[in-house]
């Protein structure tokens, strides 16, 4: 399952894809550990980023994990998280 | 009792983006009706549309709002920004509760509307954007200004079809009243896609002609409906003690407003036209008079059109006050058209030219002196805008002339 977990590019992009570029801040500079709202992602935009996640990566998260991430950092965090858990319980089901 | 005045205009127009090129396109009778091009209406029974040309959302709005807003949401920032700077407004310069922003809607953005339920239904929920959850809400335009802008003053939307225009220029006037600095109201709106079409077909109010040129003839024998069109007007309302002190260029004065609602169809009773223009009249201190053009609905629907008719006559007489209608080259813009006809009222003032009525051969029966073919100029310090809204609607505003 190593293939579909993110990279920091993959989560930028998703955020792009879904939200529009950063105002704020060049995402392309050093924005790992920034505060989304510094760099101008509502919780909308990161529930979008998220959707956008789920239908290319199928890596579902829930809202509340979505709704308590911070920073770039924490968002790829929780979601190569949730891709591990699910890949176990594929493995399991399998 | 404060005295609300206009100081910024922005226009998004069928037939011009930008106030100079629609007030151009208006006085040089250029009309922006066409077939749709927004989707393919060929098997609809209305095939035209006012359409506003030339506008690259990329270009006016930054990449982080393309996401989450209609089309009629964009054009409204577009409109927003250039009224702010044709008032001299740099909002960052103010406090944020000083400034409210009070808009009117018919539909909300349709368009985004139609497409996120076609994802839920071909694809399924997750296919759905969040963004949804606002973009196409009546009340977006006003919260996309307002957080665009950084206004947290009285802030609301009026959704009273397209006497809302006037309503919530109205309203922006009341807060300007109750001491807010300054209001930005008007109203953009329209739904030229496939579900916003089916609803206004509903109306049984829209011309089947494929002619731009005879689609859309109020006041004439052929009236045959209306097109629809998209766009309209952002004004900036001031507080006039505010816009002296600053030195402001002042448009005119909000002098009166009313708003009545018919009675019921079948009980033979007068429609509320002619009062909502004689309390409008009364609320400016203005005499009939004194009033030198009349912006009006001009429904192109015969009943509606004699209403109309008889409204005015009955207030200024057979043939006693200029009537005009420009919005024969833009398409009736729903909310967005009242707010659209301020700007061109306050624009007739500055220039003294009364916009013409296009394509239009008025039908004497109406006995009303319809401004048709090319601007007549006329000294206008008074002027009266009407606007009627499907379901009962009647709403009049008298504009009054900067000193």
């Amino acid at each position: 399952m190593a293939d579909t977990v993110l990279s920091f590019d993959d989560l930028k992009r998703a955020l792009r894809d879904a939200a529009g570029d950063s105002e704020e801040i060049d995402l392309d500079g050093d924005v790992y550990d920034v505060e989304f709202t510094a760099l101008g992602y509502d919780s909308l935009a990161l529930l979008e980023t998220a959707a956008v996640i789920s239908r290319e990566y199928r890596i579902t998260l829930s809202d509340d994990v979505v709704g308590s991430v911070r920073t770039p950092h924490e968002f790829l965090d929780a979601i190569n998280e949730a891709a591990v858990n699910e890949a176990a319980v594929n493995d399991g089901v399998r | 009792m404060s005295t609300a005045v206009v100081t910024g205009i922005g226009v998004a127009a069928p037939n011009g983006l930008g106030t100079g090129h629609y007030w151009a396109a208006t006085l040089g009778a250029h009309s922006g009706i066409r077939p749709v091009s927004r989707f393919d209406a060929s098997g609809y029974p209305a095939r035209l549309a006012g359409e506003v040309p030339g506008f690259v959302a990329q270009e006016h709005l930054p990449s982080r709002l393309l996401p989450q807003t209609d089309h009629l949401t964009r054009l409204t920032l577009y409109a927003a920004r250039a009224a702010l700077d044709d008032a001299g407004i740099n909002p960052g310069d103010l406090a944020e509760y000083e400034m409210g922003v009070v808009t009117a809607s018919s539909a909300g953005g349709f368009e985004f509307g139609q497409r996120e339920l076609q994802n839920l239904w071909s694809k399924g929920s997750r296919y759905v954007s969040a963004y949804q959850s606002f973009a196409w809400f009546y009340a977006v335009n006003t919260g996309q200004i307002s957080i665009r802008h950084g206004m947290r003053g009285p802030s609301g939307v009026l959704v009273s079809d397209q006497a809302g225009g006037l309503d919530a220029v109205a309203q922006a006037r009341r807060q300007i009243r109750r001491g807010s600095g300054l209001i930005v109201s008007g109203a953009v709106d329209g739904s030229i896609c496939p579900w916003g079409w089916v609803a206004q077909l509903a109306s049984g109010r829209l011309s089947d002609s494929d002619d731009p040129r005879r689609a859309y003839l109020p006041f004439d024998a052929d009236a045959r409906g209306h097109v629809p069109g998209e766009g309209g007007a952002i004004l900036i309302v001031e507080d006039a003690e505010v816009a002296s002190r600053r030195r402001a260029r002042v448009y005119g004065e909000l002098a009166g407003y009313a708003a009545t609602f018919d009675p019921r169809p079948d009980t033979g009773r007068e429609p509320g036209l002619r009062r909502a223009i004689e309390l409008a009249l009364a609320d400016a201190g203005a005499r009939p008079a004194e009033v030198d053009v009349v912006f009006a609905d001009a429904a192109a629907v015969p009943e509606l059109d004699r209403q109309e008719a008889a409204a005015i006559t009955a207030v200024f007489g057979p043939s006693g006050v200029p009537v005009t209608a420009p919005k024969t080259m833009t398409g009736r813009l729903y909310s967005g058209a009242a707010p659209l006809d301020l700007a061109a009222a306050l624009l007739c003032m500055r220039d003294g030219l009364i916009p013409p009525t296009t394509n239009v051969t008025p039908d004497p029966g109406y006995r009303l002196d319809l401004v048709t073919g090319e601007p007549r100029p006329a000294q206008v310090r008074t002027a009266l805008v009407l606007a009627r809204g499907e379901g009962g609607f009647n709403s009049a505003v008298v504009l009054r002339h900067a000193i």
